[in-house]
């Protein structure tokens, strides 16, 4: 268990400058400009998160690859088998912006999205 | 036809500019790629469109919502695949000329909004000699061709400078299997965001090495390593320092420049410090009716500003008939953006932005006109990679003397 974490907020541009220390069954935060670098830094002394964002390969020539994320935020330590895993993932029709790609991804209860709409590079095919 | 304005530029910038401009009257969106987004489309990281939508989207996902909102507007037009070859000044409006499938074609404008972005500065740019093999090339040329052609450049690299885009492409090679050596800044100080710092570098363990740059890079036809040398206070490399690393690929991030080239054609006089062009609070450069807006004003941190900014022009466009500008001073900073304010048509708020000259404790930017303090802000902490923008209320006048002085508080004191 961490007692005592210097880090750097990520949620916002900001990037405060964090000192995170445990206190009893307490977290104490200090640095933060906003409540959400508390939540932040309490996440990373206990269970800490981050979206994956990265491409997966897709059958059309004029778009070879399309970026994804996952819809939310996931383990950090899962990130790398995320990473793995979207190397798998062939899309074999034009997606819209927010769908799915791949459900549940490495059993971690979210989503992988799509973030660009392919219709538009395209074209509303079928696919093959 | 004459369009009311030319936004030469399908990036952010010139989408919410073209967005902004009056929906009555038609615009154009000249663009030299396939489609709109501009460099949005191979930032396929998150984290924009925080402060503009309370939302943490890909940059694919906010450009979309631009490219939905122009192709929504019947007044505006795009060209795609065009490509402007030169711009004419006529007495009150301009000529564009462009190129592309349809030919040599010339477009007639009132007002001519630019929004060409910006290049990066390349690895001849900062000394590095020596033969071009494959493997040498800037962090946005490997991001292309990472996010948008699907190949991979490099099998084990090394990154030369902590601009931001190094570091995200230094955490998207990582996830796509390739290994990073680590991260060389000569500088003593990280150029990129802090939060970039933490989740691109930190998390994957890959080690930042300040005052240490590449000073040769080996290999005829393919990179077959570097060698990298501590530097001085002076960025000069220490003889006796040299350190060889075996690597298949170098990735330079060593910074951005507002792209200017038709800026500088027409004669628009630039800042030595943005390296862009200088401007009222609307974005109208030296030539009436010509506008800058996005990185080829200056290099902005955050798409949501860079929007912003592009939209307070396009809303200007052949509005105002006549101008005066006052200059805006200034000590303690890198730079200001607006330059100039035009008091004869001035909003209850204006918005500049600013970066520090140098890294900074605890510091206060206060704000003066003819020497009375009429503004000011303390900071915990500044950094020169981190701009800051503040919202200023005041009504001047022809002659008034504006100034913006940032002091860390030692100084105050000393």
């Amino acid at each position: 268990m961490t007692e005592r974490l210097e880090t750097i907020c990520i949620v916002c541009p900001n990037g405060c400058r964090l000192v995170a220390e445990r206190k009893g069954n307490a977290i104490e935060v200090r640095g933060n400009k906003c409540p959400r670098g508390i939540a932040y830094a309490e996440a990373e002394m206990t269970a800490p998160t981050r979206s994956f964002t990265g491409t997966v390969a897709s059958v059309f020539a004029e778009m070879p690859v399309v970026p994804v994320r996952t819809a939310g935020e996931v383990p950090k330590d899962k990130i790398k088998e995320i990473a793995a895993q979207t190397r798998e993932i062939l899309l074999k029709r034009a997606y819209a912006t927010g769908e799915v790609a791949e459900a549940n991804i490495c059993g971690t209860g979210v989503d992988l999205i799509v973030t660009a709409d392919m219709r538009k590079v395209v074209g509303n095919t079928e696919g093959v | 036809m004459r369009y009311a304005a030319i936004v030469i530029g399908g990036g952010p910038a010139g989408m919410a500019a073209a967005c902004a401009a009056d929906g009555t009257k038609k615009v154009l969106i000249i663009e030299r790629e396939a489609r709109l987004g501009g460099i949005l489309k191979q930032c396929v990281h998150d984290g924009f469109g925080v402060i503009r939508f309370g939302e943490k989207l890909s940059g694919p996902e906010y450009a979309d919502r631009f490219i939905d909102e122009v192709y929504s507007r019947k007044n505006i037009d795009v060209r795609t695949l065009t490509f402007v070859t030169g711009i004419e000044k006529r007495d009150g409006y301009f000529v564009v000329t462009t190129t592309s499938g349809k030919g040599i074609v010339s477009y007639e404008g009132e007002n001519l909004i630019l929004a060409c972005g910006c290049r990066e500065r390349t690895a001849r740019q900062v000394n590095i000699h020596g033969t071009r093999p494959a493997g040498l090339m800037t962090a946005g040329a490997a991001q292309n061709l990472v996010n948008l052609q699907g190949v991979n450049p490099a099998g084990k690299c090394v990154i030369l400078g902590s601009g931001d885009i190094g570091l995200i492409m230094a955490r998207r090679l990582t996830l796509e299997g390739s290994t990073v050596i680590g991260v060389y800044e000569a500088k003593s100080a990280p150029s990129g965001l802090s939060r970039n710092l933490q989740q691109c570098l930190y998390d994957f363990d890959i080690p930042l090495h300040l005052k240490k740059t590449v000073t040769l890079v080996h290999g005829r036809d393919r990179v077959e390593g570097v060698t990298v040398a501590d530097v001085d206070d002076e960025m000069r490399p220490i003889a006796g320092t040299e350190e060889y690393i075996p690597c298949d690929a170098l990735i330079v991030s060593v910074g951005l420049i507002p792209e200017n080239e038709l800026a500088e054609k027409l004669g628009i006089i630039t800042d030595p410090k943005t390296k862009g062009p200088i401007v009222d609070q609307y974005m109208m450069t030296t030539l009436d009716g010509v506008y800058s807006v996005g990185n080829a004003l200056h290099v902005h941190d955050l798409v949501d500003y860079v929007s912003e900014v592009a939209e307070t022009a396009g809303k200007d466009a052949g509005r105002r008939k006549e101008r005066a500008t006052i200059e805006v001073g200034s000590r303690g900073l890198g730079y200001i953006v607006p330059q100039k304010v035009d008091v004869l048509n001035q909003e209850e708020y204006t918005v500049y932005y600013f970066r520090t000259a140098r890294e900074t404790g605890k510091a206060k930017l206060t704000v003066t006109v003819n020497g009375v303090e009429i503004y000011s802000k303390k900071y915990s902490a500044l950094r020169p990679p981190e701009a800051e923008r503040v919202r200023i209320k005041h009504s001047l006048k022809a002659g008034d003397e504006l100034k913006f002085v940032l002091e860390e508080e030692d100084d105050r004191k000393a």
